[in-house]
Order: structure tokens, then C-alpha cells, then sequence
């Protein structure tokens, strides 16, 4: 529900990185998304060929990796995947586990063309 | 499948298939930074605002009409002799939820979000200079009501309550993960209708938040009629003392908020806490 001001921090960071590198067009920008991170795929897609008019970033793809739900047992040590709603072990039920993928929201990267 | 026509890519690999031709001058930068790094760090300043005053910050979640404003007035009714308290009210202005919590003799501050479905770090900074913090012990921020992106903002705050009142269906936290799983401790609240539903379940409810590896104690109220209040009340009592004993040693604890998986996934360590330097604001 809030995918445009957080496109907007997204637009903020990866400006940020272009000026840094000195970049005349920006290729693609990289995202990891858990399902668990609480936003929209979707809406965030829509934010971003709204936001991009007429910035540096205005032909750039936006690429959304989703990644796994992934839990972590400390009694079992067994990793297993998981859904978003159900996070007990599924080899000794118990509900200790820890999520270690599934609830990113990173920015991973940003290809972009440097002035020659 | 082959390696000419494209067939082969899926979403999963266009990035590396991508990678592996490079074209004439353009460069990939890793930078793996979470898109909310700006408002955490306004949230580990505010919560050195609040730690440099002793003020022990509870964030209430829930979805509009769940009892986040009934429940405030009747624990302040109960409170206020003992503890000085204040309200950041985040929640509809229409509503009038801060008038309610003045009238209880508290001072309530009013945050107009506009349209904004949460509050985040920025907006309860901008609270920060028109309150004063000096002599509090329990400041309660009510948040917006909704329950889904509340949950992945942190304010500054030390804990997440959420509330589910029993109205709402035992499956609530199977339908919003995020929320319940970021929660600290879940009320049930309106505990006064449960015998005129036939369709909640106390420990469904439980369940379903326990299935999100989410051992948070869940509580049965009635703010109404003042069922569970004492429970909740020492619990309050209960985690502003442990929060002292934590600043006593120059510590201080974060809500549950989302860890960033592997990225993020060393172990838990005590959340160190910095003295703010006195600033303009
Ligand atoms: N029966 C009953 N009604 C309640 C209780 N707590 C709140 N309400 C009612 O639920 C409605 C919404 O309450 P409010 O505190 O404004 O919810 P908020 O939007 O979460 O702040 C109001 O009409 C309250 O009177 C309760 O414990 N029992
Ligand atoms: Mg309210
Ligand atoms: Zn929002
Ligand atoms: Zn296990
Ligand atoms: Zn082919
Ligand atoms: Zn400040």
C-alpha cells in the first residue's frame, strides 16, 4: 500500500548510485523481494513507470527477483522452505525457526552505461 | 531448449543470462542496501531520543475499529496515578482519537497522515519537537489503522503490540503474516462479544500466530467491561522495567521487524544504545 513512496527511495538510492558512477543511462535496476517483505510486486512495478518519466532512470527495466521462504530450525538444523503463513519446521513442528530468506527488500543492483 | 533463440530464459535466470554478454561499457553495481535504510536510521535516532529519556515507546497495530483508542483510555484510567504517559496519535483525525485520550487528562499528540495508510520514523520525529519527552515512562504511539504496511516501518519504537478483536475471524494472522509475525504481544480485545460469536477461536487465534514461528504471548481483554486488564497492565509494568534494567547496562531493544533474511541473519546481538547529542530539530 505504500509501493510509491518506497519507489520513491528506491529512485532516491539508485540516482544516488549513478551520480557516484558518473552514469549516462541506466540499463536495469535489480531487486530482491521476499513474499514476506509486505509489499506488492505488482503496485511496485505500476510506481516505477510513473516515477521513472523523466528522470536518469526513465528507459530502465525494472527486474523483481522473488526469493524463497526459507526457515532454519536451531533444534534440527534442517533447513526447509516454507509459506508465508505457515513457518513451523516440517521436520520436528517446532516453531523456534528462524527466517533466513523471504522477507527482503533489497535493492541488489544497478547496471548502468559510464560516460567514455 | 537452446542457447540461440531465447526459450531458455525464465525470469528466475534473465539476470545472469544477461550478465553473461557483456555489452560495450556497461558496469553492474552490487549494492544489496534495503530500500528502507533512510527510515531505519531516523528510527535508531529516534529511539536515542527516546532511551537518553528513559521512555519506554509502544506501537499499536491493528485493523480500524479493533480497540486500539478504547483500550488506551482504559489503561490510562488505570495508570495515570502511578506512571506518566503520553499518546502520539497516528490514527484517523477524523476520528478524534486524540480529544478521547486528553480527556483523560494525558497530553495526546495528533499526526495528520493525510491519506498515508503508516506512520513512519519521519513523521514521529517531526512529533518529537513539540513534545516534551523529559519525566515520561510509557509513551503509546497508535498507529493507522491497517494491517499491512504498519508492520514493516520501524518508528523508533521497543515494541509492537497488535490487537485482533474477536469480531475480526481466529483467521487474521494466517492472512496478514507480516503483521503478526512483527508482533511483540497480541491482544485479543473485545473479549466481552466472544460469547456471541460462534465462529472465534481463542486458541485458532493462537495457533495460527504460533504457525508464524511467532512465540509473542497473546492476552484476552475487554476494555469495555475490563476483562484481562491486569494481565496487560503487568505486562506493561513488566517490559518498562526490563527496559531500565537494559539501560542501565547501555542497551536498548527493537521491536520485531523484518530481518532482510540471509542477508541480515547474523545472530542476535543486544542492541547497543547511543546517546543522542542534543540538536536542533
Ligand atoms: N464490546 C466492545 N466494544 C469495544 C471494545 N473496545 C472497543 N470497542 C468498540 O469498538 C469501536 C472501535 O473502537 P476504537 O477504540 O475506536 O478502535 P480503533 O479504531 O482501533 O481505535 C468503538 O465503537 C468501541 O466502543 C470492547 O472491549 N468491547
Ligand atoms: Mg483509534
Ligand atoms: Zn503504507
Ligand atoms: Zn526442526
Ligand atoms: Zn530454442
Ligand atoms: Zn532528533
Amino acid at each position: 500500500m505504500h509501493e510509491l513512496s518506497l519507489c520513491e527511495n528506491l529512485l532516491e538510492q539508485v540516482i544516488k548510485i549513478a551520480q557516484q558512477h558518473q552514469a549516462k543511462t541506466i540499463e536495469s535496476i535489480t531487486l530482491n523481494l521476499g513474499p514476506l517483505a509486505g509489499v506488492e510486486p505488482l503496485l511496485l512495478d505500476n510506481a516505477f513507470k510513473i516515477l521513472k518519466i523523466d528522470t536518469v532512470v526513465a528507459n530502465a527495466q525494472l527486474i523483481i527477483n522473488t526469493t524463497p521462504i526459507i526457515i532454519e530450525c536451531p533444534h534440527c538444523g534442517e533447513q526447509s522452505s516454507a509459506t508465508n503463513n505457515y513457518l513451523v519446521c516440517p521436520s520436528c513442528q517446532s516453531n523456534d525457526t528462524r527466517l533466513i530468506s523471504g522477507d527482503e527488500l533489497i535493492l541488489a543492483n544497478v547496471a548502468l552505461y559510464t560516460a567514455t | 531448449m537452446c542457447n540461440t533463440c531465447g526459450c531458455n530464459v525464465t525470469p528466475g535466470n534473465q539476470s545472469l543470462i544477461q550478465n553473461e554478454k557483456p555489452k560495450e561499457g556497461l558496469t553492474t553495481i552490487s549494492v544489496l542496501q534495503n530500500l528502507l535504510t533512510h527510515n531505519n536510521n531516523q528510527a535508531d535516532h529516534n529511539r536515542a531520543h527516546f532511551d537518553a529519556e528513559k521512555v519506554l515507546v509502544i506501537n499499536l497495530m491493528s485493523s480500524p475499529g479493533s480497540g486500539k483508542t478504547a483500550l488506551l483510555e482504559s489503561t490510562i484510567k488505570q495508570l495515570k496515578e502511578s506512571l506518566s504517559i503520553a499518546v502520539i496519535e497516528g490514527d484517523l483525525e477524523t476520528e478524534n482519537d486524540a480529544q478521547r485520550i486528553q480527556a483523560q487528562g494525558v497530553p495526546a499528540y495528533q499526526i495528520t497522515t493525510g491519506t498515508a495508510c503508516h506512520l513512519d520514523a519521519h513523521l514521529i520525529h517531526n512529533v518529537l519537537h513539540h513534545m516534551p519527552l523529559k519525566g515520561l515512562d510509557l509513551l503509546f504511539i497508535e498507529n493507522v489503522g491497517n494491517l499491512v504496511c504498519p508492520a514493516s516501518f520501524d518508528l523508533g519504537h521497543h515494541r509492537n503490540v497488535v490487537l485482533l478483536s474477536v469480531t475480526e475471524g481466529d483467521d487474521k494472522p494466517s492472512k496478514y503474516p507480516v503483521m503478526f509475525k512483527a508482533a511483540d504481544l497480541v491482544l485479543i480485545t473485545k473479549l466481552d462479544l466472544l460469547p456471541y460469536l460462534d465462529d472465534f477461536s481463542i486458541d485458532n487465534a493462537k495457533q495460527n500466530v504460533h504457525n508464524l514461528a511467532n512465540k509473542a504471548p497473546t492476552l484476552t481483554i475487554s476494555a469495555k467491561n475490563n476483562l484481562g486488564m491486569d494481565e496487560w497492565i503487568s505486562w506493561l509494568k513488566s517490559e518498562i522495567h526490563q527496559h531500565q534494567a537494559l539501560l542501565l547496562n547501555h542497551q536498548t531493544q527493537k521491536p520485531k521487524v523484518q530481518q532482510d533474511g540471509a542477508l541480515l541473519h547474523a545472530k542476535a546481538t543486544p542492541h547497543k544504545f547511543y546517546p543522542v547529542k542534543t540538536h536542533q530539530h
